[in-house]
């Protein structure tokens, strides 16, 4: 008899949970904003920097009168970095909180699990970082605020051909990482355009997880490259740019915003100096819009913004101000809204193309004396 | 088992959700903690089987429910490619009658497995079962991360939406029939037997490794189906889905239920999965209401807390090996 109060006790409990959720609905004074990031997780320190950035950025909304003379509350949901649960916390937003948008989520490979409950439903969506092309096919209620993996590797040709002088490139990626080996098929691609055939003299890749790539390198090196690309996260790049220096490799590297980090300078050490990589902005812009950000931001987390911050200020700014323009909260005025945008962000002046890919320039940033250097920007 | 009241109690259950759907009270929120249960309730009693009843140490449940997930996945995104030009309905039997087949053929691929791996490692006595599984897990992973035709790192994208309620409320429903009939069955008791004593069950006459990868084949077919549900309701399947983590989840749910218990299980499943929610939801209002610093993150410390009382008081698990009136061996249990 026992398990049958538990039973009981249960389905008590499943009704209360769905009459307290049908209960507690917002009023109408406010418009409700959904928000989505790993705060826990493997992508946690992501997740924290994305979601201060929605929380600054509808704060300065607020305090500016928000929009139409409507506050703007902010629900934010953990996705813990995994689709399923990504799945629930869209379904959550959508039909419990009732939000009018959504800004998020950091990795991919949820955004995919909620970009189609987002179109089912049919409320706008943009995450700020999911890099992956398919995000944005799943329909046209879908944008993003970053570049795609193919724009990075065709800027990183281009700098290198054109800004170097490069005549001859290599390239050495992670070949067990769609991110490292999309970006480095796109150098070679742009950089062989560019170079014409066989200008790419060595391209090859390296299992994950691996740290020692003297084999890769002494034959890259026999092949006498002017620059070598580099599309690993930082850890890798660290060690690959050590071991090519100790080689005897003294042309310039560069790679993606996959280096990124204060580690890479640590790990490092002198063996990154002489490397360039692109990334969404940089702390060193003098544009006054990124200095304003920059300052208020450290002001109030204690630290500079890294690119997630940005990108996550960025999306949101994005999906505000369509809101503000529609003059209405219902999806598809906000989602012509958001497809007409021509706003200028942190990370630059941002038009939608018919994919809903951001058209944007990247920065390039140079590894200086240990520390980051603004270098320039490139535009599309 | 007291069938015909099982029967009656699992049609009820059906009925209300159905009906506080229809009304609007459960939101579609709420009906996916409830899919989600379910799919909690297959993976936890299939593991029951190996881990409680038969009385091995699987650790790598999930990656038979990636192997499920990927070819019932694959099948029906197939289907639909080959008949893309036509617009569907999803009422239609036709595409219904697919997605059945390729689920059932994702539990029978995941079987296949589960005997060509059980198969070796349980002609022996001992841990061999768990590190062979943990390596399972973690091969299968690597596998899928391997074959771009199943989207490598980037997951399957794109399947069609075909789990709702009521298909993965009447997969959970036969699980737990079948499962429990399995018990109650000679070969259950022969499952049991092997559980309390392998050297007795041996000298007893009964072929214990038969018994064993019967059991652990079962366990993983329904862990199949299961994957195959969890990804026709999310419309993608990745493998970091499938990863040791989400394999200890389901473990969880087993320890917490109780071993050896189905009731335990199908309680575990729902009571966690509607815990993490519950928690969510209690975090935010009470941030709402007190403006603590209280985020979202902290849902699950207070999770794991909770586990590590349940355990602390409870260390058999909710049931310990009891079961409900419904679901307990029919004559004289042993």
């Amino acid at each position: 008899m026992k398990a049958y109060t538990k039973f009981v006790a249960i389905g008590a409990i499943a009704l209360g949970l769905g009459i307290g959720m049908a209960a507690c609905s917002s009023g109408p004074k406010e418009i409700v904003i959904g928000g989505v990031g790993p705060v826990t997780g493997e992508a946690a320190t992501f997740g924290v920097s994305t979601k201060n950035a929605y929380e600054m950025a509808i704060a300065e909304w607020n305090a500016n009168k928000g929009i139409n003379g409507k506050q703007l509350k902010l629900v934010f949901a953990d996705d813990k970095g995994d689709p399923t649960e990504g799945a629930t916390v869209y379904t959550k937003l959508i039909q419990q909180d009732k939000v009018v948008a959504i800004v998020g989520t950091v990795m991919s490979k949820v955004s995919l699990a909620g970009a189609p409950i987002c179109q089912s439903s049919g409320i706008p969506m943009i995450s700020p970082t999911s890099t992956n092309p398919k995000v944005t096919e799943v329909g046209d209620f879908i944008f993003r605020a970053c570049f795609i993996d193919p724009f990075q590797g065709t800027v990183g040709a281009q700098f290198a051909f054109n800004d170097l002088g490069a005549k001859k490139a290599a390239a050495l990626f992670d070949s067990g990482n769609d991110y490292a080996k999309g970006l480095s098929e796109f150098f070679k691609a742009k950089f062989e355009e560019l170079g014409g055939a066989g200008s790419v003299v060595a391209f090859e890749g390296h299992a994950s997880g691996t740290t020692d790539f003297k084999a890769q390198l002494t034959k890259i090196l026999a092949a006498k490259p002017d620059v070598l690309y580099v599309s690993d996260y930082y850890q890798d790049v660290a060690l690959i740019a050590k071991q090519a220096r100790e080689l005897g490799f003294k042309g310039p590297m560069v790679g993606g915003d996959g280096w990124d980090s204060p580690d890479l300078v640590k790990i490092g050490g002198a063996a990154v100096e002489n490397g360039f990589f692109t990334n969404h902005y940089s702390a060193e812009d003098t544009r006054p819009i990124v200095q304003d950000f920059v300052k208020k931001y450290t002001a109030k987390y204690g630290a500079a913004p890294d690119a997630l911050a940005t990108l996550g200020y960025d999306a949101m700014t994005l999906m505000l101000d369509a809101i503000k323009r529609a003059g209405k909260t219902d999806g598809k005025s906000i989602r012509d809204a958001l497809k007409a945008a021509d706003l200028a962000v942190v990370s630059g002046q941002v038009k939608f193309d018919a994919s809903r890919n951001p058209v944007k320039s990247a920065v390039i940033i140079e590894i200086k004396d240990g520390k980051q250097v603004y270098k320039t920007t490139v535009n599309p | 088992m007291n069938f015909p009241k099982f029967l009656v109690a699992s049609v009820a259950f059906y009925a209300i959700v159905q009906v506080l759907s229809m009304l609007g009270i459960f939101n579609g929120y709420m009906m996916i903690i409830i899919n989600k249960s379910l799919i909690y309730v297959i993976l936890a009693v299939s593991l029951n089987l190996i881990n409680g009843i038969t009385g091995q140490f699987s650790l790598g449940h999930m990656g038979f429910a990636a192997v499920g997930a990927y070819v019932s996945g694959t099948i029906t995104t197939l289907f639909f490619k080959l008949r893309a030009p036509r617009e569907f309905s999803l009422d239609a039997l036709p595409a219904e009658l697919v997605f059945f087949c390729a689920i059932v053929v994702g539990g029978l691929v995941a079987a296949f497995i589960g005997v060509l791996i059980g198969f070796p490692s349980l002609r022996l006595k001992g841990d061999y079962l768990a590190i062979v599984t943990l390596g399972f897990g973690e091969i299968i992973k690597s596998v899928i991360n391997g074959i771009d035709y199943v989207g490598g790192p980037r997951g399957l994208l794109g399947i069609a939406p075909f789990s709702n309620f009521t298909v993965i409320f009447i997969f959970a429903f036969l699980t737990i029939v079948i499962i429990r009939n399995v018990i109650e069955s000679s070969h259950g008791r022969a499952m049991l037997a092997i559980r309390e004593n392998e050297l007795a069950a041996d000298l007893a006459g009964v072929d214990s490794t038969r018994y064993k990868v019967t059991g652990f084949a079962m366990g993983a077919f329904f862990a199949g189906i299961a994957g195959g549900l969890l990804a026709h309701l999310i419309q993608m399947a990745h493998p970091t889905q499938y990863g040791f983590l989400a394999s200890a989840m389901v473990l969880i749910l087993v320890y917490a239920g109780g071993m050896g218990s189905l009731t335990g299980s199908i309680i575990a499943a729902f009571l966690l999965t509607f815990l993490t929610e519950a928690l969510r939801l209690g975090v935010d209002w009470v941030h709402e209401i007190t403006k603590l610093p209280i985020g979202t993150e902290w849902t699950m410390v207070i999770y794991a807390l909770l586990l590590i009382l349940i355990m602390l008081f409870k260390p058999d698990g909710l049931m310990g090996m009891r079961e409900a009136k419904i679901l307990q061996l029919g004559r004289k249990h042993a």
